[in-house]
């Protein structure tokens, strides 16, 4: 009987070179010609040094920035490490499970302890871990929830921030794909060049 | 009302002005004939074939067919393995990655020849980018069209009269590798980088903040891994990285791509057999069963979790708000997204997630799990999904030749009961597998302690990832702590079961109907592309499903659901 020994032998050879070298390499390659700054990560530089990137989320919690979601990443040591971009992760806690409901209670009390004034009702987006533990992104109506704190702790008019998320604030694409939202980062580092 | 149901419509009528022009370009592919690539890629196909030593006019028997697919997947499981066990000393592999552990090796090396893609470890803190291109991305390429193949090989058993070969398995690898998956990740690894999906063999990046950024070659496999039904990200949270889906577009697309070669292969096969109603009928029982799980799954995502409206978080849609059960989620994707990308992903055996699961409501994450147990026939994975759907056909056309009481035919070919045995062991093989196998696990104490969650929710979390490897899909609840040596021997038999169980009994009956004379149609033939006839498949389909897991479904989901309301 004919085992196909050879063609089962060589056809993986070829699709390995066909499919694992040369089609990964002329995508490498077109990409640093076509779209080098998305195919290196996006990267957003100050003075020459990488200060993040543009699609990862960042841990902000002082009280004069506008802060991103909850994550639920960890170190290599299993503890946790918010916005551990070298080790995406999600809580993967079940809609049912108690312990959800308890760090959701806690993260409300500590925006309402941030800001005894915001009474109104908190955008769920900000409360809740996101799936990659480095989400780039909130609600517009996240970001205009804080907007008290970050103007009375940077001495600026609300005003003037209401304005400054309204023109970091992204729609869906072509109206429908996705959600309205506002990049954290990019927003902050706008705020930071605010004076 | 959301805009989400809009992206949902949006997202059907693209698929299938898409799915028809592919479908047509496919079947040209698939029976030899010249395209519009020819001028290009034909004399690498000619040289494939002499490096290969294939006479590409060679004719295989079903059991050559099926035993030379199942070889060279054996041979891409030992190369992965060892793959996995010499990364360290192994070039592209800046971070320093140590070998993997040997049972971790194995159910991953299964994994992915089997079109699964179930992952137990983390790529950006296990795998060297040497690993992942050219181990797991070449199965990403072989398991899609090994899928296309077996279909292909189905087809002609259909079609060939009293004929004894089933065409050659290396010439239907290599086209649909060559002509199909090759040149659409091509463009669409382009399009992703476009969308900021990163594409680059540099080392980590530390910036100054002291963030760790994860790099490597993502866009080249992610386009395969979506279009070949893979699913098997790049990073530990696949889809849901913003590295590996950067855009609401970027998220749109890759939804599509997942569905986009099943689908069109619908198209593909009312070609082939000469009757494109035939490929319609298909098409719409496959339709129907997805918008319907659609609806459910979006529906529970937008409403959001119950509890957490006592937490004094507002999950109410406005203006600017995301709304709806956002734990798991991103922002960019919102709830309706993320039901979207969950829906298409079981229904099509892909298993790559843009949200975790686990944390979908109950409704929401019993509808990936059954469109996982009733075979992956929604669509379902390259080529896999249509002859998993074709065995359905076949014990729908038998069930209703048996109520009229004439002898069962498809497309001219007497259904006997061979063909029977076989489609019967092709659809009840992976349902065992998954029962037996969650019914093993809560007995197994070692097995139990990797439960993450409370309650009905804790078994969801083993019927899901028993359901997910056998049906090859991929996507788990991921809180379940899988990495264990019971998990990863365990689920990679299932997996081997699923896959091979599944191929070997579908080439059989291919073998058994190619020599069938062709039956001329008569005043007894029970048409079927009669929408009479998708009532019967899509109830066939979902009683199958409906008579052996419901009683495990009401156990997890359906308890944990009425727990909270």
């Amino acid at each position: 009987m004919n085992l196909q020994l050879r063609p089962a032998l060589m056809s993986f050879l070829a699709f390995s070179l066909l499919t694992g070298v040369a089609y990964p390499l002329a995508i490498t390659g077109l990409a640093k010609l076509l779209f080098p700054h998305q195919a290196e990560g996006s990267l957003i530089r100050k003075d020459g040094r990488v200060i993040g990137s543009e699609w990862i989320g960042q841990s902000f919690s002082a009280p004069g920035e506008f802060w991103g979601r909850p994550s639920a990443t960890l170190d290599a040591a299993g503890k946790p490490l918010p916005y551990n971009a070298a080790n995406s992760g999600a809580s993967n806690l079940a809609p049912s499970n108690p312990v959800l409901w308890g760090a959701v209670q806690e993260r409300v009390a500590v925006l309402r302890a941030a800001d005894p004034l915001a009474t109104g009702p908190v955008p769920v987006d900000l409360v809740t871990a996101s799936g990659s533990g480095l989400d780039p992104h909130i609600s517009p109506a996240a970001a205009e929830f804080q907007i008290p704190r970050v103007a009375r702790a940077r001495g600026l008019e609300a005003g003037r921030l209401r304005a400054l998320v309204a023109a970091h604030t992204e729609p869906p694409q072509f109206g429908i794909l996705g959600e309205p939202r506002v990049n954290v980062l990019k927003l902050n580092l706008a705020l930071a060049a605010q004076r | 009302m959301s805009h989400a149901w809009i992206q949902n419509l949006a997202f059907l009528a693209v698929l299938l002005a898409l799915a028809f022009p592919l479908g047509a370009y496919m079947a040209k592919v698939l029976e030899g004939e010249w395209t519009f690539l020819h001028p290009v890629l034909g004399p690498v196909e000619r040289g494939l074939y002499r490096l290969m030593g294939v006479r590409s006019q060679e004719d295989m028997g079903w059991k050559a067919y099926a035993w030379s697919i199942t070889l060279i997947k054996l041979v891409g499981l030992g190369a992965v393995f060892l793959l996995m066990k010499t990364q360290a000393a192994l070039p592209l592999n800046p971070e320093g990655m140590g070998n993997v552990a040997t049972d971790l090796s194995i159910n991953t090396a299964v994994s992915f020849i089997t079109n699964t893609n179930w992952q137990t470890y983390s790529g950006e803190s296990t795998l060297s980018y040497l690993t992942q291109m050219l181990g797991l991305a070449v199965q990403n390429f072989l398991s899609a069209a090994t899928g296309i193949a077996v279909l292909t090989a189905f087809i002609r058993g259909l079609t060939r009269r009293s004929a004894a070969g089933l065409g050659n398995a290396w010439v239907d690898l290599v086209r649909s590798t060559l002509y199909i998956l090759l040149p659409l990740s091509f463009v669409f690894a382009l399009f992703l980088v476009s969308q900021g999906v990163i594409q680059n063999f540099s080392a980590y990046v530390r910036t100054s903040g002291g963030q760790v950024l994860a790099m490597g070659p993502a866009a080249s496999q992610i386009a395969i891994k979506m279009l070949g039904t893979n699913g098997g990200g790049f990073f530990g949270v696949n889809g849901a990285h913003p590295f590996e889906n950067s855009t609401p577009l970027s998220n749109f697309a890759q939804t599509l791509s997942l569905l986009l070669i099943p689908a069109g292969l619908c198209a593909s096969f009312g070609r082939m057999v000469k009757d494109r109603r035939q490929g319609w009928a298909l098409l719409a029982a496959m339709g129907a069963i997805f918008v319907l799980a659609l609806t459910v799954c979006t529906q529970a995502e937008l409403r959001g979790n119950p509890r957490l409206s006592s937490a004094a978080a507002t999950q109410a849609a406005t203006l600017s708000q995301a709304s709806g059960n956002m734990e798991g989620k991103e922002v960019r994707f919102g709830a309706g997204g993320s039901a979207l990308w969950a829906t298409a992903t079981t229904a099509a055996s892909n298993g790559s997630v843009n949200a975790m699961l686990d944390s979908f409501t109950p409704l929401g994450g019993l509808v990936p799990m059954l469109l996982m147990q009733l075979g992956e026939v929604v669509f379902g994975g390259v080529g896999s999904g249509l002859y998993g759907m074709l065995m359905f056909v076949l014990v729908g056309v038998f069930i209703s030749g048996l109520m009229v009481g004439r002898t069962p035919e498809y497309l001219g070919k007497k259904v006997e009961a061979f063909d029977m045995k076989m489609a019967s062991l092709a659809i009840l093989l992976p349902c065992a597998a998954v029962l037996i196998g969650s019914a093993v696990t809560v007995l197994t104490p070692a097995a139990t302690a990797s439960v993450s969650n409370p309650g009905p929710h804790g078994f969801s979390q083993i019927l899901y990832a028993w359901s997910s490897a056998a049906n090859n899909n991929g996507s788990s609840f991921g809180g379940l702590a899988a990495n264990t040596p019971f998990y990863n021997y365990g689920l990679a038999t299932a997996m081997l079961l699923g896959r091979f169980g599944v191929i070997w009994p579908v080439m059989a009956m291919a073998g058994s109907l190619v020599q069938k004379k062709h039956t001329p149609e008569g005043l007894g033939t029970l048409p079927t592309h009669t929408p009479l006839f998708v009532g019967v498949l899509i109830g066939v389909v979902l009683l199958v499903g409906a008579l052996t897991f419901i009683p495990a479904l009401a156990l997890g989901p359906i308890a944990e659901h009425l727990s909270m309301h």
